[in-house]
């Protein structure tokens, strides 16, 4: 709830290293990841959704907890730990924090293509949110 | 921080003189209405006079009126009841895509059944036409069932029309009138309906208790098998004290009527207007004049329903909405859908629903308040216009 009220880190980021576009209007949850890069480390994320309370509360958890990890550390967040971290989401709600995860994947998965030209091997965004 | 409760399309707090008139009945007059002794005989007598009261309200006889538990009951009663009862006749049922749930989930158990549906289209105010439901009836065709008001987005239907063209075309005329009855006049013979549910809480009687108007002569088979109560057609001891609140309730809802529905009308008026004009890119959703008195259901662009519900409970604000995120499916309401709203704006729908302790300070605290939460919410909207 604490996410909710008040979250963290909504808006964009002009110059950003990497965007993660996710979701879709029929199951009524958008999400929007912002990071910005310096030296292999996440220095700034930011987040705009279009969802319920929980997809509001995982978007802002997870931008907090990607800031300072190394693309390596942030990639091993998992939509549990963002749940987790939030401490605990209904069932239903599940899927939102799978959303999270999905939308810092994408955000890495851009910066990766424009620095390497090559995107995150294995990566593929859940079916449901395509 | 007084709470503001807007929230009555749902259910209603039980009126007071509703809670003193059913105490009796869970104590001193417990007895079971079938037993012969003086207890029994107590217990019986209250129910013959709430039965005596409400078939009145509605211009209905007495030995017409069936209690059940609620109004999904009475929707399951009277399309199972009179597609079992009418199979030799036909197996063709016509209603409309936005009925609740209580009437399409019973008409999908019976298509598994063999039943054929028909569902006519509504148009973008949520209204049936009644020249598509005679189009629709075919010789197989033995029961229409219409809703009388939306419960989502309050649209009335022209229910005596189409109860004119059943009544012609000899088929069966059902109407879910949970969201009418106590609220609106109703006569079922202006209706011209053979069937009619209504449910008790949703007029501040008590939760739990409903009722089935069935038109005498009207094929139906029973819906509970039991004892003899309710005149064989549904088993089970009498809930006493419930249909004594029932009535009690009805009685009220009666007396109170003509002042209640211009007050409400008067605030919702001033809640739509509020609302429209004061935020951008929100729209109406249901019929502007044809529409319950206590109904508001608006869209907000660029919003989710349910994040909208959230924030207005975190100021005391109770309301609901046809966001999918609230039921637990991602889906958004399918009444939203079939009016022709695009899953975006259906997902971005606020219904407020006002009662008869709605105050004038309610309205203008919400007008207050949510233009403020939806300022905080676009801001973080991908979906906003840049």
């Amino acid at each position: 709830m604490e996410h909710f009220a008040h979250p963290r880190n909504v808006g964009i980021i002009e110059d950003p290293s990497g965007i993660g576009k996710v979701g879709n209007p029929v199951c009524g949850d958008i999400m929007e990841l912002y990071i910005k890069i310096d030296n292999g480390k996440i220095t700034d994320a930011k987040f705009r959704t279009f969802g319920c309370g929980a997809a509001i509360a995982t978007s802002s958890m997870i931008t907090e907890m990607v800031k300072g990890k190394t693309i390596e550390e942030a990639l091993k967040i998992s939509n549990k730990a963002v749940a987790e971290a939030l401490e605990g989401l209904p069932p239903v709600k599940m899927h939102c924090s799978v959303l999270a995860e999905d939308a810092l994947k994408a955000a890495i998965n851009d910066h990766m293509i424009k620095t390497t030209g090559k995107g995150l091997p294995g990566f593929k965004p859940h079916e449901e949110h395509d | 921080m007084k709470k503001i409760y807007m929230d009555h399309a749902a259910t209603t707090p039980v009126h007071p003189e509703v809670l003193e008139a059913m105490k009796p009945y869970f104590s001193d007059i417990f007895g079971n209405p079938s037993s012969i002794h003086s207890f029994g005989r107590d217990a019986r007598k209250a129910i013959d006079d709430a039965r005596d009261n409400i078939a009145l309200s509605i211009g209905a006889r007495s030995d017409e009126i069936v209690f059940t538990s609620g109004g999904t009951e009475a929707d399951n009663f009277a399309l199972e009841g009179v597609a079992y009862a009418n199979q030799k006749k036909g197996n063709h049922i016509i209603s409309t895509p936005i009925e609740h749930h209580a009437v399409t989930n019973c008409l999908g158990f019976l298509k598994k059944r063999g039943f054929e549906v028909t569902y006519i289209p509504v148009d973008s105010t949520g209204l049936a036409d009644p020249g598509d439901i005679r189009k629709a009836i075919t010789d197989k065709t033995i029961l229409v069932s219409v809703m009388h008001a939306n419960n989502e987005v309050g649209t009335i239907e022209p229910i005596e029309e189409i109860g004119r063209i059943c009544r012609e075309k000899d088929v069966y005329f059902h109407t879910d009138a949970v969201q009418t009855f106590g609220h609106m006049p109703i006569d079922v013979k202006k209706l011209n309906v053979d069937l009619l549910s209504a449910s008790a809480h949703k007029l501040s009687g008590p939760k739990g208790v409903g009722m089935l108007y069935v038109r005498k002569g009207t094929k139906i088979v029973p819906y509970l098998y039991g004892g003899e109560q309710e005149m064989g057609r549904r088993a089970s001891t009498e809930n006493v004290p419930g249909i004594v609140g029932f009535s009690k309730a009805v009685e009220i809802a009666k007396s109170e009527m003509d002042q209640l529905g211009p007050k409400l009308l008067v605030l919702r008026d001033e809640l739509i207007k509020g609302i429209l004009s004061n935020i951008e890119d929100s729209r109406l959703n249901g019929h502007q004049t044809k529409r319950l008195s206590n109904n508001v259901n608006v869209s907000i662009n660029y919003i989710e329903g349910e994040s909208m519900l959230l924030r207005l409970d975190m100021e005391g604000i109770a309301a609901s909405t046809g966001s999918a995120c609230s039921s637990g499916s991602l889906e958004p309401s399918h009444v939203l859908l079939s009016i022709g709203l695009s899953p975006e704006i259906a997902h971005s729908s606020l219904r407020l629903t006002l009662g008869r302790w709605t105050t004038e300070k309610e309205v203008e605290r919400v007008l207050e308040v949510l233009p403020k939460i939806v300022r905080k919410l676009r801001e973080m909207s991908p979906l906003r216009k840049s």
